[in-house]
């Protein structure tokens, strides 16, 4: 496994070429020793969330924190394994259904009296 | 490399839009389920039932095949075969012990009375996790095809685009469990406390 070796967006080129011609950059992917690095967060992070799961004295606090250290995997899963980090122009695609979703399961939620 | 409009290849594009409309599926899917929660009238129940532990390996398999995928991508891109191979076994290996664990899980709800139709937390448990398998599932498959290319050879430097596509949805398959794992298993702490 070459540590240093640095993938690339869009099949292997860092400038990808539009229909008129111009050049799209993209910026080089992490480095696998990156990658590896994450899958070690996501590790701990994922122990923590368990840790926190059975710490009697932060039941009341739980979901929030729980809310938090899910969202800072879901970044960085999608930030650097996604590519969604270097792969700027394809960001609306998925945060704009990201925010309906999250819209739905809110107003679900809301409708089902769920917050009172 | 192709020209496109967007300077994105297509199919990674339709693989992005894809991604988009499957949030929106899962969103509903939890939100079914969070409406649906401390809601059944008989047991068993939630919080009698889910393992945390031993979802939590689970969860943990999961992570780490997302890992494989990347790598698997890196070694394709910088035309490795043998990495390929490698890493794109290693990934499908992980998903098949995740989807070992999920039918294990499905198995013991079973035996304990919670059936399919049993109450509301055995509807819509069983209909987000299953689907969510479901997705695993055609993710191993696709990842043992890929595989089958590379062992054939021919999965070179320009098939990237190819094994980037997979990569996305396999990790998109990984950010759903995520969520899933933090609001089904983690959350049940929280509900009826």
């Amino acid at each position: 496994m070459a540590g240093e070796t640095h993938g690339v967006g869009s099949g292997g080129s860092e400038a990808a070429l539009t229909h008129g011609g111009h050049e799209a950059h993209v910026e080089p992917h992490a480095s696998n020793r990156t990658y590896i690095a994450i899958a070690l967060v996501l590790g701990v992070i994922t122990a923590l969330e368990v840790m926190v799961f059975y710490v009697e004295a932060l039941a009341r606090v739980l979901v929030p924190i729980l809310l938090v250290m899910s969202a800072a995997k879901f970044v960085l899963v999608v930030g650097f394994y996604m590519h969604l980090k270097y792969d700027t122009n394809l960001r609306g695609l998925f945060f704009g259904p990201l925010a309906i979703a999250t819209a739905i399961i809110v107003a679900m939620m809301a409708l089902y009296g769920y917050f009172l | 490399m192709e020209r496109t409009s967007t300077g994105v290849p297509n199919e990674k594009m339709l693989m992005w839009t894809f991604i988009g409309s499957e949030c929106m599926l899962f969103a509903s899917l939890i939100a079914t389920f969070l409406v649906y929660r401390d809601q059944s009238i008989v047991g068993p129940y939630e919080e009698e039932l889910l393992n945390i532990p031993f979802i939590t390996v689970t969860t943990f398999v999961l992570l780490m095949s997302s890992l494989m995928m990347v790598l698997a991508l890196s070694a394709v891109q910088r035309g490795d075969p043998r990495g390929s191979r490698l890493f794109l076994l290693l990934t499908a290996i992980l998903g098949l012990i995740f989807l070992g664990g999920q039918f294990y899980e499905f198995n013991h709800f079973v035996h304990e009375g919670l059936g399919l139709s049993r109450n509301l937390f055995a509807g819509t448990f069983y209909l987000t996790t299953g689907f969510h398998g479901a997705h695993v599932a055609v993710g191993v498959i696709w990842l043992l095809t890929l595989w089958t290319l590379a062992l054939r050879g021919r999965l070179g430097p320009e098939k990237a685009v190819t094994v980037e596509v997979a990569g996305l949805y396999w990790h998109f398959v990984d950010v759903v469990w995520i969520v899933l794992f933090t609001v089904i298993y983690l959350m049940s702490g929280a509900t009826g406390a």
